[in-house]
């Protein structure tokens, strides 16, 4: 038996996916978390930000930093134009819209007419170059027994993480300045907050913005190492997001960066697993068949969570909610 | 705690003889033909009425009466289908309910918004206005904040310890009870320094012990120059406390007067507050006792009605009423 998928699984700890779903799990404990929005559009934001940054520096030739600008512009365009509309009503609006925005930029992308522009259902490649160029490792390859990067691969993890940790300072700084008590009073009520005179409304504009905005940089770890494909970015991508903060902690500003590099490993670790018993015959399934299979557990995984651990790992349980 | 039974009650309020809409020395909120619709019901109808400054005034009425509608009205939190009404010199209508409370008229709600994961101490500072670390870009540096957040916290602790909740302080307020919410409410709109102090049934699930006390806080505001307007069920508080009462009914304001001659109104009495209003309703012998002021055949209906009753039972006591 071949037991390299434990050391497959460990490696995901560091992943630039871990990374990017660390990254947007945190905005959205921004949107959902701390100020209790209902973002179910967080793929989508990833997307914009994708596109953004794709289409620019690959399609357009801009230098990387101005890719990285039209991003999060991107990402702030687009939490406009999901906020304006709905976010003086009640929050179940702003659910259903940012779900169907979410998908309506993924069918967007893949229309063939766009095929010039968002490459179509191929998405972009190549939106490393300008990202390599800059990059100081010398080449060789780094690492321990099967787990070796190049130095490519090695740029992204230490600028991911790094990007990962001056997030989460800033989530944290936020959190804890009086900005932060406004938002956490808006999720507790909106009503009362307003009372007191805060502009609610501009104040869950400006979280819907932070989460988009760190969506967007996630976005950009995840396809400099791999490319851009818009089926990335569908609604699974958003459920994802939810599991990895709920586990973690949707209230605090590590849960979600936990969460993400749990969520990696046992996903990994359960594929792993599940092959192994498909391909030595142990369990009634085809190899056909495992792909699903681990995502029911994903789901049996969220249900859990929710029904015994709704604080997820690192919160506190009297903090916990799923107010709305 | 101050004594709420002998209170000063202010005189000469108003000019003129008092009645619905009468014209005060000094209002500090005049609204105009305020209307408000839900669907084919009007909820508010306020031709005219002024609130005057400093005093404590007392918005009562039936349930359903429009009171707390005309409070989302006069804060911003519903808008009307027409009027307009002026506080401190400026038009409120239209204004959001946000820069309504910057203007100085701060509002709580008849049920109690206490933010529950947050800690007491917390839900104080929230109130507080003009924070710099509310901005975005001064929030990333807490350099620009930790004085202002000192100043506040100190405030907060002060009118905390006012309304005994500064053992509470780092409790969540989830944990308080109903009347501490209640109290928690009143001191964080009091953390913006208000002009006009708006509340919607403070004595609400109070138990009363704390109604004594949210009484002289109540008298407080007003011995610190606030105004005060209040929407309250309870006529022992309002007869205590109130210098100005004002009475609604199905939108409209019907009566306006001091509190003794309002309440000792007759017509008042009867339509608004029930002239029975110790009668039990759900007897024959309690619906007798109403019909007998008003509705001889009523007498004779319900006069039958109990000597049937008697009849098929065989019992003289009281029965449900099922007339």
């Amino acid at each position: 038996m071949d037991f390299n998928f434990i050391i497959l699984a460990i490696g995901q700890i560091l992943a630039p996916q871990t990374i990017a779903f660390a990254l947007a799990a945190l905005g959205l404990a921004v949107c959902f978390g701390f100020t209790g929005l209902v973002n179910f559009g967080q793929a989508g934001f990833m997307a914009v930000g994708g596109y953004g940054f794709a289409i620019t520096s690959v399609k357009l030739g801009w230098p990387l930093w101005a890719s990285i600008l039209a991003a999060i512009v991107a990402a702030v365009i687009f939490a406009f134009i999901l906020g304006i509309p709905t976010l003086r009503l009640r929050s179940d609006y702003l659910a259903i819209v940012t779900i169907a925005a979410a998908e309506i930029v993924r069918y967007t992308v893949k229309t063939p007419t766009l095929n010039p522009v968002t490459g179509g259902t191929d998405g972009i490649n190549g939106s490393s170059v300008a990202f390599d160029a800059i990059n100081p490792i010398p080449p060789g390859r780094y690492g321990i027994g099967i787990l070796t990067y190049n130095q490519d691969d090695l740029w992204v993890i230490i600028v991911g993480w790094v990007t990962v940790a001056v997030a989460a300072l800033f989530v944290w700084q936020l959190m804890r300045s009086p900005w932060g008590r406004i938002v956490r009073g808006i999720r507790e009520d909106e009503d009362a907050v307003r009372a007191l005179g805060k502009n609610v409304y501009w104040y869950k504009m400006q979280a819907l913005i932070i989460g988009g905005v760190l969506a967007a940089l996630a976005v950009i770890i995840n396809i400099v190492p791999t490319s851009l494909q818009p089926d990335n970015y569908g609604t699974q991508t958003t459920f994802f997001l939810f599991t990895i903060m709920l586990l973690g902690g949707a209230t605090t500003v590590l849960g979600p960066i936990l969460g993400s590099i749990i969520f990696w490993v046992v996903l990994s670790l359960s594929d792993g697993i599940l092959s192994l018993l498909v391909s030595n015959h142990l369990i009634p399934i085809t190899q056909v068949q495992q792909g699903p299979v681990r995502f029911i557990l994903v789901g049996i995984a969220l249900m859990l969570i929710i029904v015994f651990r709704p604080q997820g790992i690192l919160g506190n349980k009297r903090e916990a909610h799923f107010g709305a | 705690m101050p004594d709420t039974t002998n209170a000063a009650k202010a005189t000469g309020l108003q000019i003129g003889d008092p009645a619905p809409g009468v014209k005060k020395v000094d209002p500090i909120l005049v609204a105009d033909n305020v209307t408000r619709n839900f669907g084919g019901m009007t909820a508010v109808d306020v031709a005219h009425v002024e609130i005057p400054r400093g005093v404590i005034t007392a918005l009562i009425g039936p349930n359903g009466a429009g009171k707390t509608t005309f409070f989302n009205l006069l804060t911003g939190f519903d808008k009307p289908n027409t009027g307009q009404w002026i506080y401190d010199g400026r038009n409120l209508a239209g204004v959001p309910a946000y820069k309504v409370s910057r203007l100085g008229m701060v509002r709580t709600f008849q049920l109690t918004k206490a933010l529950s994961m947050l800690s007491v101490l917390e839900n104080m500072r929230l109130g507080a206005t003009k924070q710099t670390g509310e901005r975005f870009f001064s929030a990333l540096i807490t350099a620009l904040w930790r004085k202002q957040e000192k100043e506040i916290t100190e405030r907060a602790m002060e009118l905390l310890a006012r309304f005994k909740l500064d053992t509470k302080a780092d409790d969540y307020a989830a944990s308080l009870s109903g009347g501490q919410r209640k109290l928690l409410e009143m001191a964080r709109a009091l953390m913006t320094s208000p002009q006009l102090v708006m509340l919607d049934e403070p004595m609400a699930g109070v138990n009363p012990a704390l109604t004594q006390s949210l009484l002289g806080h109540i008298l407080d505001l007003k011995s610190t120059g606030m105004t005060v307007l209040f929407v309250e069920h309870d006529m022992h508080m309002v007869r205590t406390i109130a210098d100005w009462v004002i009475v609604m009914a199905e939108g409209k304001i019907v009566a306006e007067g001091y509190p003794d001659a309002v309440m000792d109104d007759p017509a008042v009495i009867d339509a608004y507050l029930g002239a029975h209003h110790d009668t039990d309703l759900g007897t024959l012998t309690g619906q007798l006792e109403v019909a007998i002021d008003d509705d001889d055949s009523l007498v004779q209906q319900i006069t039958d009605e109990i000597a049937a009753e008697s009849a098929n039972t065989g019992s003289t006591d009281d029965r449900k009423g099922t007339a």
